[in-house]
């Protein structure tokens, strides 16, 4: 079976790849382009540990074909930091211990960033409905949802 | 797997009709991807109509009505104002499908035609009597919804064809429409049951029109000719709303399931409808 030959923006640089036609986003970013920040939990679009945003649409990359990427945009976790400045959602993320085992917070990060982006003063109900498809085990949410609001009114007053 | 990504609607017809084997149309993928990935279909041919320009649209038609392309997501629709003031439960029905991450991708017209009993939107588009707009071999034919799912997971679209476009008609002067369903979580989870109302005023403020459809209690959505009738010449006070409660949980032929049982499905969509209606009531101006 011959592949697909994708050329795509991966976190603002040019990326090219080759992917099977049934290959999903997800595996693509994890098995072919080193970028596991994005997790597989469920495939099936449940839990969103594998949120990414295609132009600026969040979406999971577990419900999008590798091939669909050709001449988007996609932004993972791994562009979130500048370097060694961790995004704020990712500095509150630590500091409120909005985490335990991890596995979510890439896609919970990514999730609350998009959020950030369209509302920069979401209250608590807009935040949790908006990652309502961001399932954690652990946390209980309740210090996701603070560590989210508190990064935003840091964001909020710094800008 | 052979992977198509056509830029022309014709295109795409071509490659459906002329596809051997089993052949998929791969619209927001929110259904279809997930069937993939567990192996539940092995297709031949995927057909991408996200690359056609026309089908990424919302327009209005010359009627006033509005032309939904069907690579349109949820998340484009509710964020189209316009849209979501002239008809307000179809949008937020296609608002509730999923995550927002599933409804940065779902499509209505995908929901339509992945058939499930339980489609949140479909029973709002009925209410609201959407057309879907079919492209195929012989050319363009227009169905209404209720008319697209023929049982779960099967439609009435013919080998070649596919819905391109969803057609909303305008919105009627004193005329509303809601859509609710019961899910036992506020999110994340799948219609139990589901009633969408459409209805319009007389200039006295009694309701002269009405659909209502109902999801998740029976093998299609249903459109209940009844509940209309029970709603015609009403000012929606007590006796109207309890009739329509009892023609919409008679109407329902639901199946018990790890979900609902028949009588609570039953019982809970004659509230849903009842809800419903005075929701569609309120936005045609009606007084509450």
């Amino acid at each position: 079976m011959s592949q697909i030959h994708v050329t795509t923006k991966i976190n603002g640089e040019s990326r090219e790849f080759l992917c099977e036609a049934d290959e999903s986003l997800l595996h693509v970013l994890r098995d072919r382009l080193g970028l596991t920040g994005a997790k597989e939990g469920c495939g099936t679009g449940d839990c969103g540990a594998c949120s990414v945003t295609v132009d600026g649409r969040l979406v999971c990359s577990c419900l999008m074909l590798g091939a669909e990427a050709e001449g988007r945009e996609i932004a993972t976790i791994e562009g979130m930091a500048e370097g060694e400045q961790l995004h704020p959602l990712q500095r509150k993320f630590i500091e409120m211990a909005a985490l335990q085992c991890g596995i979510c917070t890439p896609g919970i990060l990514v999730a609350a960033k998009s959020l950030l982006e369209r509302n920069p003063d979401p209250s608590e109900e807009e935040a949790r409905y908006w990652l309502a498809g961001n399932l954690c085990r652990c946390t209980g949410y309740d210090k996701i949802i603070r560590a989210v609001l508190d990064a935003a009114r840091e964001m909020r007053e710094a800008s | 797997m052979n992977y198509q990504a056509p830029t022309s609607l014709d295109a795409a017809v071509d490659i459906l009709a002329g596809a051997s084997g089993d052949c998929h149309v791969l619209a927001g993928g929110t259904d279809l991807l997930v069937r993939l990935n567990s192996e539940m279909i092995a297709p031949d041919t995927i057909v991408d109509i996200k690359r056609i320009e026309s089908l990424r649209t919302i327009t209005r038609e010359e009627d006033g009505g509005w032309r939904i392309g069907a690579a349109v997501s949820s998340a484009e629709m509710g964020e189209h104002q316009e849209l979501a003031a002239a008809w307000p439960g179809v949008v937020e029905a296609a608002a509730l499908i999923g995550s927002t991450q599933v409804q940065g991708r779902a499509t209505v017209a995908g929901n339509l035609c992945n058939a499930s009993p339980a489609a949140d939107s479909v029973p709002a588009m009925v209410a609201a009597g959407a057309i879907a707009r079919i492209a195929g071999p012989g050319g363009i034919r227009d169905l209404p919804v209720e008319k697209l799912p023929t049982g779960p997971g099967r439609t009435a679209l013919e080998r070649g064809e596919l819905v391109a476009s969803i057609i909303l008609p305008p919105r009627a002067p004193r005329s509303g429409d809601a859509y609710l369903r019961f899910t036992p979580r506020t999110e994340m989870d799948i219609a139990v049951a589901g009633c969408g109302v459409w209805l319009q005023l007389d200039e006295e403020g009694a309701i002269s029109d009405a659909r209502v459809a109902l999801g998740a209690v029976a093998p299609t959505v249903l459109l209940v000719a009844e509940a209309a009738h029970a709603l015609r010449g009403t000012h929606m006070r007590d006796g109207a709303q309890q009739q329509l409660e009892a023609v919409c949980s008679a109407a329902a032929r639901p199946i018990t399931d790890k979900r609902g049982t028949e009588y609570f499905r039953s019982h809970v969509v004659g509230v849903l409808a009842r809800r419903a209606a005075c929701i569609a009531y309120q936005r045609a101006g009606g007084a509450a």
